[in-house]
């Protein structure tokens, strides 16, 4: 890790107290004065110890559950850690939600005056920088509205112009991009990028991998309160995918709905990649693979791997095998994995769409192993034409000449 | 790169998580203060008379006591200036009503509690500061109202800042305990609102203390109650020099010790319980 550190952690752990039946009120202590509710614990946070240079935008990824949430809080002094120590260098500044103690009822100058000191600033800086802040939001001709009467992206505009202008060393972000339009995100992270061109060290929680893979210089991936992996966004990434693929594996396994083969081989996984790195959105337009890895039991002698992608209503899509183009896939033996991929530039409408990857014995018979939808991926794209695919096309419109009457 | 050698010592010291009160005192009067002030304005927000409101709440509740106890009760007959004594008495008991309010205060800010750091102190302390605006504005009613009624001024006038400084710090001590226990006990409000009203009879806020026709030892129970021991010092000092000081109407200086000492137990639990609940109030919310 490079450079001077401006947060570390150090062995936090946080665990929650879970009652099963909350002594809520004054008589249920009184009637029972020692009994102690029952109580799970959840141990949110385990021996967590990371350290993040000055300057780096630094990931914090995990799943639902998995303890990031809590890191975050502890991070911003809004929980008290059990063990361990967090220690940072200058000032910090959160933002878990925009626009904290915004109010309705109040115009948006008392509103940004009020969230600028709730950030930290005094009211004299927020008062300093309250013409930017505005000009910044580019709401200038609305200062003396009322807050309600703003639209909502008017709302996250003015806090997250609010947020831009705080001063801190060390940012902590909340997913805060996930509001918004894309041209909003693209200007939260310009700010983002300027902020760390000025050294800041920005903390950023989040589950879209797409945005760790795109911003930030290193991450740490948390699962069930302890660290997974700390490293570069894409082996974090990797390995983050893995762990929801498991966790979505393992139930496929008891059942693995429709699966069939001999099992001479099985299909290890499948999955999206988009510019090279497995994505679980598929921009339209963008190159996009399928790959498949498989692993091999026995000998076997050129075995056809296809893919089937459908949308959500089950409309085939597109089927492609290793056997529609110049991909033989030659004599395995037991132990042996391989992996194919085929990439293509994704003309699909927007939807979800499903991967069922399968494996045939030469000459079509028997199957070695089929699993029906085995990944999933969501196409995007900001034109709809209402078909299965939106191809790529050229259009002409040619005015004819009115006949003479 | 273990994280056991990073410069771990360039760092600052170990974040130490919410408190009470937080780092920076001036952080804290910034907060407090905003709350205070944001407060403030929304209250009246939408009606038409807007800030008189908090002018006129005090004054009808006045007619409406007044009449009653001039007219039907009679009680108004036997105090000297009793008009400004009741006015003076709703004012400062409205003061103290409002400021522990503040009881539901932590619990409706749960959105900032939750989100941000901050000292959770600066929560009761806003509510009271927000109630003590309208204090000073309301007194500078009854003292126009008083000087009207041909209350002349006097030295003793002096002694008003530093009774309703007492009076804040009871109420502060009330709002601290009374918020802190709430996020555990929804019960509390409910019982708070009770007592409420038990204080208000309780208190000579409608009558004056050396009326009651019971006993001395009546008297001198109801003059350990902090509120009464002020209230009635107000009335000494402010309005009339013929009233009871309160050490008289409690049967010696020495007594004024219990509501005393009541008054400094009361700020110092409430310290004590709001301290100890605040670096987990945002998970027991």
């Amino acid at each position: 890790m490079p450079g001077v550190p401006a947060v570390s952690v150090e062995g936090v752990g946080k665990e929650f107290r879970l009652p099963h039946e909350r002594a809520h009120t004054l008589k249920e202590r009184a009637l029972h004065p020692f009994r102690r509710p029952g109580a799970e614990r959840l141990q949110a946070l385990d021996a967590v110890s990371f350290a993040v240079a000055q300057g780096e935008f630094f990931g914090i990824v995990g799943r639902n559950g998995s303890g990031k949430s809590t890191l975050l809080k502890c991070l911003a002094g809004i929980y008290k850690v059990d063990r361990g120590e967090i220690r940072m260098r200058g000032r910090l500044s959160t933002f878990i939600e925009l626009g904290v103690g915004f109010n309705p009822d109040l115009p948006a100058r008392d509103n940004v005056l009020i969230n600028g000191i709730m950030l930290g600033l005094s009211p004299k800086e927020a008062l300093r920088r309250f013409d930017s802040i505005i000009a910044f939001a580019e709401l200038e001709e609305f200062v003396d509205l009322k807050l309600k009467n703003y639209s909502s992206g008017m709302q996250v505009r003015l806090a997250f112009s609010v947020m831009s202008q705080v001063d801190a060393d060390v940012l902590l972000i909340d997913e805060v991009l996930a509001v918004g339009d894309a041209a909003f995100q693209q200007k939260c992270f310009d700010v983002f990028q300027r902020l760390k061109d000025e050294g800041k060290t920005i903390l950023f929680v989040t589950h879209d991998m797409a945005a760790v893979n795109r911003f930030c210089d290193r991450a740490v991936l948390l699962e069930r309160g302890r660290v997974e992996v700390i490293g570069a966004p894409g082996d974090v990434g990797a390995r983050y995918l893995q762990r929801n693929f498991d966790r979505d594996g393992a139930r496929p396994e008891e059942g693995d709905e429709g699966r069939v083969g001999d099992g001479t081989a099985e299909i290890a996984e499948a999955w999206f990649e988009v510019d090279g790195a497995r994505a679980d959105v598929l921009p339209q337009g963008a190159e996009t693979t399928l790959s498949v890895r498989v692993r091999f039991h026995a000998a076997v002698t050129e075995p056809a791997i296809a893919f089937l992608l459908e949308n959500d209503r089950h409309d085939p899509l597109w089927a492609i095998s290793n056997e529609d183009g110049d991909a033989p896939s030659g004599t395995h033996a037991a132990g042996d994995e391989a992996v194919f991929s085929v990439t293509f530039r994704n003309v699909f409408a927007p939807g979800r769409v499903h991967l069922t990857p399968w494996m045939v014995h030469a000459g079509g018979a028997p199957i070695i192993d089929r699993r029906p939808q085995l990944a999933s991926a969501v196409v995007t794209a900001v034109h709809r034409s209402g078909g299965l695919v939106d191809l790529p096309c050229v259009m002409r419109y040619e005015r004819g000449i009115r006949a003479p009457a | 790169m273990s994280v056991a050698n990073t410069r771990a010592h360039e760092l600052g010291p170990p974040i130490p998580g919410p408190s009470a009160l937080g780092g920076s005192a001036r952080r804290f009067a910034y907060l407090a203060a905003t709350l205070a002030v944001t407060e403030f304005k929304l209250r009246f927000f939408g009606s038409a008379l807007g800030y008189l409101w908090q002018l006129v709440r005090p004054l009808m509740l006045f007619g409406v006591l007044y009449l009653v106890f001039t007219e039907f009760v009679k009680i108004g007959d036997r105090v000297a200036f009793y008009p400004v004594v009741l006015l003076a008495n709703i004012v400062l008991f409205t003061f103290f009503q409002e400021g522990t309010g503040a009881v539901g205060s932590v619990v409706d800010r749960e959105g900032l509690v939750r989100k941000i750091h901050f000292p959770r102190m600066a929560i009761p302390v806003s509510v009271v500061l927000t109630a003590g605006f309208n204090l000073v504005l309301n007194l500078l009613v009854v003292m126009a109202f008083a000087v009207a009624s041909g209350v002349r001024p006097r030295w003793s006038w002096l002694q008003a800042p530093v009774l309703v400084l007492l009076l804040a710090a009871l109420v502060l001590g009330l709002a601290m305990l009374l918020s802190a226990l709430y996020v555990r006990y929804r019960d509390v409000k409910p019982i708070w609102e009770v007592a409420l009203q038990a204080l208000f009879y309780g208190t000579p806020v409608i009558y004056a203390v050396e009326t009651i026709g019971v006993s001395k030892t009546v008297q001198e129970l109801i003059m350990m109650n902090p509120v009464a021991a002020i209230l009635e010092q107000f009335r000494h000092a402010v309005i009339d020099p013929a009233a009871p000081t309160a050490a008289a109407a409690a049967g010696g200086t020495l007594r004024l010790l219990v509501p005393l000492g009541i008054l400094v137990a009361v700020c110092a639990l409430g310290y004590r319980v709001f301290d100890r609940a605040a670096p987990h109030i945002a998970e027991e919310l």
